[in-house]
C-alpha cells in the first residue's frame, strides 16, 4: 500500500481544514445562545425556533423550493433534449451557433445573464415573479443539465441503439427503452445539480423577481448586507446539514453499487 | 457432383437470398463500397474477410440498414431493401460489442426483439427458452449481462439476433473479443447452430483462420472491392491475385516471365543462368508475360542431396530456422538473394533435426505445386 | 424526419428566446440614451417608424461616457487584477491539494473527492458568508492571533480587498482542484519512475514531467477561476469594501441604486468583450483535450 509523505499529508489537511473550518465555525455558532455571534454563551436552540416563527424566511423558502422544483425538472428535460441533439443530431442549420449557446451560460458572468433577461422580461411586458424566475433559472441550468448528460452520451455505445433498433424498435421506443434507462443516473445527476444551482442563485432571482416573488438567496443577501446574524447561521447549519446527507449518501449508495457490480463481474469470470 | 453437396453458387437455377448490384457507398470523398457486385445464398456462411478500412463492416451495415448505398440496389430474396428501415427488415445483426442491453437480464434481453413484435406472452417465453436451450444459457436467465463471462455475453448476443427468426444473420467480427481457446470451441458452436437453425449467416472478420474455419465461402476484399470470392480451400490454393495468396496464410512469391508450354503448363523463366521453373496452373497467361510463382512453404520440400526426380529444385544457404514446436521454418537463401521459406513437420525430437544454419541445402517442389499470377 | 426538425426545434428556440434576443437587446439598450420614463431609456422601438429611423437615433454616447469617467476604467483594470492575482493564489493553493489527493491510496480517493464536491453544493452565498464572521474586527481570526499573541491590534481585513481574496480562493477552489486532479490521476506513476531512472532528482522529476503533463488541468481550472471571478458580484460586496470595485458590482449598482439602464447595459457588453478572450480560449483548449483523449 501506498503512503503519503509527509508533504502531501500536510497539504491534504491544511487544504480541507481552510475548506471545513468556516463551515464549522458558521454551524458552531448557531447554536450560541448569545446574539453577538462571535462571543459563545452557551448551548440554545432559541435561533431554530426564531427561524421556524419568521414568516418571511418561510415564504420565501416556500418560492425558493417551487421554483427550484419546476425550473429544474424543464430544465432536465431541454437539457436531455439539447444533449441528445448535440450528441446525436448529426448535422444541421446552425449547430455552432446551437452549441455555442450551450455552453456560452456556463462561463457568462451572472451579472450579465440576469440582466439581459430582465431587459427581455420587460421588453415583451412579463409581470416579474416565480414564472420569471422559472424560465431565467431553467434557461442556465438547462445548459448545465446538458453538459452532463452529453459527456454520459458521448461514452454511451452507439451500437446499444442500434442493436434496438436491428431488434425491431422505433426511433423513440430505441430511445425511451434503451438509451433512457442507461443514462438515467445522468439525468438523475442533472436534475440535482439544476436544482442546487436554482436553489443557490442570488444574482439572476435578484433581476428576475418581483415584490411578488422573494427568493431566500435574495433574503439572505438583503439580512447578510446589515452583518452577521445568528438567525441566517441557524439557516445556513439547515441548508448545510441538508446538502452533506445528501452527498454522502449519494456517494455512499453510488460507492456500493460500484462494489457490487465489480464482485459480480470477478464472480462472473470466475464461474 | 452428389446431391448432398451444398454449393448452389454453382447452380444456375438457384436464386441468391442477396443480390448486390453495383452497389457504392461514399463517405464524403472517401470511398468505401466500389461498385461491387455480389450473390449470397441462402443457408450459407459466407465471410467477408479484409483489413480494417477494407469495407467490411459498411457493406454489412448496409445490410442491416444503417447506411444506404449511395449508388446501386441491394435486393434481399428478391425485394429492393433500400426503402426499408433496419426496424422493419428481416434481417438481425450480432454487434461486435455484443451490444447487450445493460439494464435488462439475459431473459429480457433475448425477449426483447419479440416484444417489440407483439408476440403473445406465452409464445415469447416458449421461444426465449428454445433460445437459451440452443445457446446453454439456461441457467443464466435471470442474471444481468456484467453478471456473466465474456463467452456467455456472446452466446447471449446470438441468442438474441436469432430469436426473431430472421432470415439472415450478419455477424460483425463476433469471436472478436474472445480469447484463443474459447474462440476456436466457439467457432465450432456457431457452424453447428448454423446448421441447426438453418439460417444464412454473413460474417464480417479480419482473421483469416476464423473465416476459413466457418465458412462456405469466402469473399476477400480490399478497398471496397472484392478480390476473390471461393470456398476456403480454393482459396488457400487457388488465390487469384497475389494480394489474395499474401493475406490468407504464409507464401514464396518468386517472380519471373511466363512461357506456355501445354495447355494449363507453363516454364517460367525467373533467373539468368537457372533452369525455368515448371508449372502447372489454371490462371492462364500469355507468353512473355510478367508473373508470380506463389507457393506455399509447406509445399515445399528440404533435403540435403539434390533430389532426384524433382519437377523443380535450386540449391540454397539456410539463413533462419523458425523452430514452433508441431512445424519448423526454414528461411534459404538462393544465390539469387531472394529468401524461400521451406515449413516441415516435426514427427521427431528436435535432437534429431537434419538441418543448422549455414548448411546447404535443396529446395524442391511438384508442378502442381504452386500457382501463377499475374501481376 | 418531422420529428427531428422538432427534436432540435425546441431547445433551440428556447435558447434563442432566452439567451440570444435577450443579449440582442442588452446592445440595443447600451446603444440608446437614459429617459425619465418607463423603462428608463429612448428610442422604444416602433414598428411605425420603422427601422431606419430606430436605429438613426442609436448613438456610442453611453460607450464614450464609459471611457470618459475613470470610474469604468479603473472598475474594468481592478477586476482584472483581482481576477488574475485570485486565480493565481488559487493556483497556489489548489496545486498542492490536488498533488496530494492523487498520490494518496486508492482507497481514500472517492472520500477526498467527496470533500472536495460537498462545498460545491453548498449555496455561495453562505460560503461567502461564512467568513463575515471569521474576518470581522472581533471575528475568530482576530481573537485567535489576539489570544495567540502575534498581534496586539486586531486587524483589519472585512471590507478590504484582502477578504475579497480570501474569499475567491475559499469559494472557486473547487474549481482549481477538480480539473488539476484528474489530470495527475491519469499520470503514470511510472513516468515519475522513468525519470528519476534517467537520473532526475524528485524535484526535478517534479518540475519537468508531473507539471507539464497536467498543464491541461492547470489551464482548465484556471479559466474556470479566472472567467467567473471577472465578473464576480457577490464576494465583492459582502467582503470587499466601498473602495473594492469590480465591475459586477458597479453593473449592480448602476442597475439597481442608479437606474441608468443605458449605461448599465454599456458595462454589460464591454464586459462580455473582456472576457471573449479567456472563453474562446478556454474553449480551444477544452476542445484540444478532447481530441487527445479519443
Amino acid at each position: 500500500m501506498k503512503r503519503l509523505s509527509w508533504f502531501n499529508a500536510v497539504s491534504l489537511t491544511l487544504g480541507f481544514a481552510f475548506l471545513y473550518i468556516p463551515m464549522v465555525i458558521l454551524v458552531i455558532f448557531s447554536f450560541n445562545e448569545s446574539k453577538l455571534v462571535t462571543v459563545w454563551a452557551g448551548f440554545s436552540t432559541r435561533w431554530y425556533a426564531e427561524l421556524m416563527q419568521n414568516e418571511a424566511f418561510l415564504n420565501a423558502a416556500w418560492v425558493t423550493i417551487k421554483v427550484a422544483v419546476f425550473s429544474s425538472t424543464l430544465a432536465t428535460v431541454l437539457g436531455t433534449l439539447a444533449a441528445y441533439v448535440l450528441v446525436r443530431g448529426g448535422r444541421f442549420m446552425g449547430r455552432t451557433l446551437f452549441s455555442g449557446m450551450i455552453y456560452a451560460p456556463l462561463v457568462m458572468p451572472e451579472v450579465i445573464t440576469g440582466l439581459s433577461l430582465l431587459l427581455l422580461f420587460i421588453g415583451i411586458g412579463l409581470d416579474r415573479g416565480v414564472l420569471t424566475i422559472v424560465l431565467a433559472h431553467t434557461t442556465f441550468s438547462m445548459c448545465y443539465v446538458s453538459v452532463v448528460v452529453s459527456s454520459r452520451l458521448v461514452s454511451f455505445d452507439r451500437s446499444l441503439e442500434e442493436a434496438a433498433l436491428d431488434l425491431g424498435c422505433s426511433a423513440a421506443e430505441a430511445f425511451r427503452l434503451v438509451t433512457l434507462p442507461i443514462i438515467a443516473p445522468a439525468v438523475i445527476s442533472g436534475w440535482l445539480l439544476a436544482f442546487t444551482l436554482s436553489l443557490d442563485d442570488l444574482v439572476i432571482a435578484s433581476f428576475t423577481s418581483g415584490p411578488a416573488a422573494t427568493t431566500l438567496p435574495i433574503k439572505i443577501f438583503s439580512a447578510v448586507r446589515l452583518g452577521v446574524s445568528p438567525e441566517i447561521n441557524a439557516l445556513s447549519t439547515i441548508m448545510i446539514a441538508v446538502v452533506t446527507v445528501g452527498v454522502i449518501t449519494a456517494s455512499l449508495v453510488t460507492k456500493h453499487q460500484v462494489a457490487r457490480q465489480r464482485r459480480e463481474e470477478m464472480e462472473a469470470v470466475r464461474s | 457432383m452428389t446431391a448432398s453437396v451444398f454449393e448452389p453458387w454453382n447452380d444456375p437455377e438457384a436464386k441468391p437470398l442477396i443480390h448486390f448490384q453495383n452497389v457504392t457507398k461514399r463517405f464524403g470523398e472517401f470511398t468505401a463500397i466500389d461498385n461491387l457486385t455480389i450473390d449470397i445464398y441462402e443457408r450459407e456462411f459466407y465471410a467477408l474477410l479484409g483489413p480494417s478500412g477494407c469495407g467490411k463492416t459498411t457493406l454489412m451495415r448496409m445490410l442491416a440498414g444503417f447506411e444506404t448505398p449511395t449508388e446501386g440496389k441491394i435486393f434481399l430474396a428478391g425485394q429492393d431493401i433500400a426503402p426499408v428501415p433496419p426496424n422493419k427488415r428481416a434481417v438481425n445483426m450480432m454487434f461486435q460489442s455484443y451490444a447487450l442491453f445493460p439494464h435488462l437480464s439475459i431473459w429480457e434481453n433475448i425477449a426483447f426483439g419479440l416484444k417489440r413484435e407483439g408476440m403473445a406472452k406465452a409464445d415469447i417465453q416458449q421461444r426465449v427458452e428454445e433460445m437459451l436451450r440452443l445457446t446453454r444459457l439456461e441457467k443464466f436467465a435471470r442474471r444481468k449481462p456484467h453478471q456473466i463471462s465474456g463467452g456467455q455475453r456472446q452466446r447471449v448476443a446470438l441468442a438474441r439476433s436469432l430469436a426473431k427468426a430472421p432470415k439472415l444473420l450478419l455477424l460483425d467480427e463476433p469471436l472478436g473479443a474472445l480469447d484463443k481457446k474459447l474462440r476456436q470451441d466457439t467457432q465450432f458452436e456457431l457452424m453447428d447452430i448454423q446448421e441447426k437453425t438453418g439460417t444464412t449467416f454473413v460474417i464480417v472478420t479480419h482473421d483469416q483462420e476464423e473465416a476459413m474455419t466457418v465458412a462456405s465461402r469466402v469473399a476477400v476484399m480490399d478497398h471496397g472491392k472484392i478480390i476473390q470470392v471461393a470456398t476456403p480451400d480454393r482459396i488457400y490454393e487457388t488465390p487469384n491475385s497475389v494480394y489474395v495468396a499474401d493475406f490468407i496464410g504464409d507464401v514464396n512469391l518468386i517472380e519471373g516471365t511466363a512461357r506456355p508450354t501445354g495447355s494449363d503448363t507453363y516454364a517460367m523463366s525467373w533467373h539468368e543462368g537457372l533452369p525455368p521453373l515448371k508449372v502447372q496452373s489454371p490462371n492462364s497467361l500469355s507468353d512473355g508475360q510478367k508473373c508470380h510463382l506463389a507457393i506455399r512453404p509447406e509445399k515445399v520440400a528440404i533435403n540435403a542431396e539434390k533430389p532426384a526426380d524433382a519437377d523443380n529444385a535450386v540449391q540454397g544457404r539456410i539463413l533462419d530456422i523458425a523452430y514452433l514446436g508441431n512445424i519448423s521454418t526454414y528461411h534459404v537463401e538462393l544465390p539469387t538473394g531472394a529468401v524461400i521459406k521451406a515449413q516441415t513437420a516435426n514427427t521427431r525430437r528436435i535432437a534429431r533435426r537434419a538441418f543448422t544454419w549455414e548448411d546447404t541445402v535443396w529446395l524442391s517442389w511438384t508442378a502442381t505445386a504452386g500457382v501463377l499470377l499475374a501481376e | 424526419m418531422m420529428r427531428r426538425f422538432f427534436l432540435i426545434a425546441i431547445p433551440y428556440a428556447w435558447l434563442l428566446a432566452l439567451f440570444l434576443v435577450p443579449f440582442a437587446i442588452v446592445l440595443k439598450i447600451s446603444l440608446s440614451d437614459y429617459a425619465v420614463s418607463i423603462p428608463p431609456y429612448v428610442p422604444q422601438f416602433d414598428w411605425a417608424e420603422g427601422i431606419g429611423t430606430f436605429i438613426a437615433q442609436l448613438d456610442f454616447e453611453n460607450f464614450i461616457w464609459l471611457t470618459e469617467d475613470d470610474l469604468y476604467w479603473k472598475a474594468y483594470l481592478s477586476s482584472l487584477k483581482i481576477a488574475l492575482i485570485s486565480t493565481f493564489l488559487t493556483l497556489l493553493a489548489g496545486y498542492p491539494i490536488a498533488y496530494g489527493m492523487a498520490r494518496a491510496p486508492d482507497e481514500w480517493r472517492p472520500t477526498l473527492m467527496m470533500l472536495v464536491i460537498l462545498p460545491f453544493w453548498t449555496s455561495f452565498l453562505i460560503r461567502v458568508y461564512a467568513w463575515m464572521g471569521i474576518l470581522s474586527n472581533e471575528g475568530f481570526l482576530n481573537q485567535f492571533l489576539l489570544w495567540t499573541g502575534v498581534i496586539s491590534e486586531p486587524l483589519t481585513i472585512l471590507n478590504t480587498n484582502s477578504a475579497v481574496y480570501i474569499g475567491v480562493i475559499y469559494t472557486y477552489l473547487p474549481f482549481m482542484i477538480l480539473p488539476i486532479y484528474s489530470a495527475l490521476e491519469r499520470l503514470d506513476g511510472s513516468l515519475i519512475e522513468a525519470a528519476e531512472d534517467l537520473g532526475c532528482s524528485r524535484l526535478s522529476a517534479f518540475w519537468l514531467v508531473t507539471v507539464p503533463l497536467s498543464k491541461n488541468g492547470i489551464i482548465a481550472g484556471s479559466f474556470l477561476v479566472f472567467i467567473p471571478v471577472l465578473g464576480e458580484f457577490v464576494i465583492p460586496s459582502l467582503l470587499g469594501g466601498s473602495d473594492t470595485l469590480m465591475i459586477g458590482k458597479v453593473l449592480w449598482e448602476e442597475f439597481f441604486s442608479n437606474r441608468d439602464w443605458p449605461v448599465a447595459s454599456a458595462v454589460a457588453v464591454v464586459l462580455l468583450l473582456l472576457l471573449i478572450i479567456p472563453i474562446v480560449l478556454f474553449q480551444r483548449n477544452q476542445q484540444k483535450q478532447q481530441e487527445a483523449e479519443q
